[in-house]
């Protein structure tokens, strides 16, 4: 049963690291305008040098 | 405009993709905001944002499909009207947003913070969820007590944070004596808390930390729902009233300067074009044109305004651009007066309560009492107070209402929704529930019944070449009725005639020379000649009498289908209007509507309605004119379409987003079903109660149980609420 020992904060932490990543997104704003970025991801305009 | 892929230099087509710049935050403070209501693809964001930042002045400009909005952050001195133009020119029909009138900054935090709560309730109980599966299959001794152990730890900071709108919200209640849905649920969370770390403690057998979690998650779940569904009509609503940017003309020493409308002072003198809505109450002081107060009074005549003439602020300038000098504004303008009478009428309405509302008036105490008696006939029967708090816990969790919380939000949100692709914008959150009681359907005429643009209708009676006179004098105004003329001369296939020395009175009509005559399109009192009740426009042509075009409103698309279905569907129909009696009566046999009040004052359209309230009918008003504000705050529930006036469309429940009135019909059917839809979820989640509840004051209700007859009543009320899509 040792094993719960690693298992378990392991589990915990995984689950942990996806609500910090959650709560990163909902921070910087990406829920404003879902459609739209999904649909910017086709735009070609930046893709041969980074937006100025 | 499609999406078109230009050809890319990459061969990989996950490069075509990859560098996209760095996700940049939307400009804080965007002086600029325009709708634009037809972008919908990748290559309309490109475009316009590439447009935008082109332009001198503009900082940075970004696009929202979603909100099919630009915020743009520009030099001080740039105006909209300047980027309009240039977006035009390039096939993006752009719009100007009061920015002023979009405040959904704070709104959007709320929902933040609640997809917040939700997020870390969601991980929480999947967590202590797992933890619990392992102790009901069977961990026991030194494992079940770390496991629940764990659980508290996860658990107490989890439903302490994401429960407190469930604590806030019952407090208030408290506070003022009341019982609220919330009160129960608040009771639950912190008697299954308490509990089971009490029996953690004691390691003890049933730890409920996980029912505690799901309560939170699957309530909040609703709540959240519930906001999303408001937010979304509250941010249309608003940009509606976004796109009426308030601005004047002022003349100040000779000069026209455009300010905003709350900059306005008393004695200032305003300039007001023809086509212009008057932005105050005041007294012209210059010129001549003809007002149109159709939204004001509900009367499709214009009338006369010259210098010395009173205008309110609200009414349209037809013809001539006149000079105002304003002697009311702001707050005291009658348009805003107006708001008085509607304060009146709407408290009414808020005795309303909602069906969750009287549910949770029958559920709290009963819940309450119950868990009460259990825990008293535990306690008196075995003396054992751990045990009968256990129960009393237990009965609490198992009654708490999870499912009565989701059976409300689910299923309105699945009806605006459907609502909302309609067309139709459910502003206020019991206007579904009291769409569906409705039994009498009250409409407005101008503007609501009719579009408000009038339509030649005696064509025939003139010969051809009065038709082509009056056709070219027509040619040389903006007035509503010559605008009509127009369009009927030039459908029946007419050329105009030759007239010289076309010249516009403003506020009377339009003159010009034919073969030496002098000929005249115009008002009747300006050709002499006697105004009927009908709309009309008079034409001399110098061989005779003076002779009539007369013109009736055109029916709005959809009218007679929503007058018809909801003939059908056994509602009465009545039409109140402050138009003319010839005018009504003839739109009313045209609909088939057969009771009808014409010459109807603002007072007497709300006291009709309160008095068919009286006799215990239930009243949807359907209106737009200022005149309507008070009917349609006193109604039981009201529609109003987009055209109406701002106020019009704050006083009224739903606003009406197309042109076409036939949704309105559907709407009823649709609230119908949702209203049924809500009383069988109450059902469903009463049912569960049953089967479970005696179980649990019998002591038998594991957690394993309470865990499962939550999750199942909870989706299972969330399925039935989605069959209405």
């Amino acid at each position: 049963m040792s094993v719960l020992a690693y298992l378990i904060p392991i589990s915990l932490l995984l689950g942990g690291a996806a609500l910090a990543g959650f709560v990163y997104t909902l921070r910087s704003n990406q829920y404003e305008d879902p459609e739209g970025d999904s649909r910017r991801i086709l735009s070609d305009d930046w893709d041969d040098r980074p937006k100025p | 405009m499609t999406a078109q892929m230009r050809p890319s230099m990459a061969v990989c087509p996950g490069c075509v993709a990859a560098p996209e710049g760095p996700v940049e935050a939307v400009p804080q403070e965007a002086r600029l905001a325009l709708s634009l209501p037809q972008i919908h693809c990748q290559a309309c964001i490109s475009g316009v944002e590439r447009v935008l930042n082109a332009q001198p002045g503009v900082q940075s400009a970004r696009v929202n499909l979603t909100l099919k909005r630009a915020m743009i952050e520009a030099d001080p001195d740039l105006k909209a009207t300047d980027l309009i133009p240039v977006l035009e020119a390039n096939g993006f029909e752009a719009h100007e947003l009061d920015l002023a009138a979009l405040s959904d900054t704070n709104s959007d935090r709320q929902g933040r913070e609640l997809l917040m709560r939700l997020a870390v309730a969601f991980f929480a109980s999947m967590n202590v969820m797992l933890l619990s599966i392992s102790v009901w299959s069977g961990a026991s001794d030194a494992t079940r007590d770390m496991f629940h152990w764990i659980s508290a730890a996860i658990a107490f900071p989890a439903v302490i944070f994401a429960g407190q709108p469930f604590f806030k919200s019952a407090w208030t209640a408290l506070r003022v004596g009341r019982l609220n849905m919330d009160v129960p649920i608040v009771l639950a969370l912190v008697l299954a808390l308490v509990t089971s770390l009490w029996e953690t403690m004691l390691s003890g057998k049933h730890a409920y930390f996980d029912a505690a979690l799901t309560l939170t998650f699957f309530l909040l779940a609703g709540r959240y729902l519930d906001f999303r569904t408001r937010a979304v009509a509250r941010s249309a609503a608003e940009e509606l009233a976004a796109l009426e940017v308030p601005r004047a003309i002022r003349l100040e020493a000779g000069q026209e300067v455009e300010v905003a409308v709350s900059d306005l002072r008393i004695g200032d003198l305003i300039l007001v074009r023809p086509g212009g809505r008057m932005p105050i109450d005041g007294e012209v002081a210059k010129g001549q044109s003809e007002l149109d107060r159709s939204l004001l009074t509900g009367e499709t005549l214009p009338i006369f305004a010259e210098a010395g003439h009173q205008v309110s602020a609200g009414e349209v300038n037809l013809t001539g651009p006149l000079v105002i000098r304003a002697e009311a504004v702001g707050e005291d303008t009658s348009l805003h007066r107006m708001t008085d009478l509607v304060a009146i009428a709407e408290s009414g309405r808020s005795r309303y309560t909602s069906l969750a509302d009287s549910a949770a008036k029958l559920y709290a105490p009963g819940v309450h009492i119950l868990s009460a008696l259990a825990f008293l006939g535990w306690y008196l029967y075995t003396f054992d107070i751990r045990m009968a708090l256990n129960i009393a816990a237990a009965v609490l969790i198992i009654t708490c209402p999870c499912a009565l919380g989701l059976a409300v939000p689910a299923v309105t949100t699945a009806a605006s929704g459907r609502l909302f692709k309609r067309g139709m914008l459910i502003k206020h959150a019991t206007a579904l529930e009291r769409l569906a009681e409705v039994d009498t359907v009250v409409f407005d005429k101008t503007g609501t019944l009719t579009t408000g643009t009038p339509q030649l209708e005696n064509l025939e009676d003139f010969t051809r070449r009065d038709l082509e006179i009056a056709f070219a004098l027509a040619e040389g105004s903006a007035h509503p009725l010559s605008k009509a003329l127009c369009a009927a001369a030039r459908e029946a296939g007419l050329q105009p005639a030759e007239v010289t020395d076309l010249r516009e009175h403003p506020g009377f009509g339009t003159e010009g020379r034919y073969k030496g005559r002098t000929v005249r399109l115009g008002r009747a009192s300006w050709l002499g000649a006697k105004q009927g009740s009908q709309t009309a426009a008079w034409l001399e042509t110098g061989t005779g009498e003076a002779q009539a075009f007369y013109f009736a409103d055109n029916l709005r698309p959809g009218a007679a289908e929503a007058v018809a279905a909801l003939h059908d569907a056994g509602k009465e129909v009545l039409l109140i209007s402050g138009d003319a009696m010839g005018a009504v009566e003839e739109l009313a046999a045209r609909l088939e509507i057969r009771k009808w009040v014409a010459e109807a004052l603002p007072e007497d359209k709300s006291q009709r309605i309160a008095r068919l309230a009286e006799e215990g009918r239930k009243v949807l008003m359907v209106g737009d004119g200022l005149n309507d504000t008070a009917a349609l705050a006193s109604a039981h529930v009201s529609i109003s379409p987009a055209s109406a006036l701002d106020a019009a469309r704050v006083a009224s429940d739903i606003v009406l987003l197309g042109q076409d009135l036939s949704p309105i019909a559907e709407a009823c059917t649709v609230a119908q079903k949702a209203i049924k839809r809500i009383r069988e979820n109450f059902r469903i989640a009463t049912l569960y109660n049953v089967i479970a509840v005696p179980l649990a004051i019998a002591g038998l209700a594991t957690p394993l149980i309470a865990a499962l007859a939550m999750s199942t009543s909870s989706i299972t009320v969330s399925l039935n609420a989605l069959r209405l899509r």
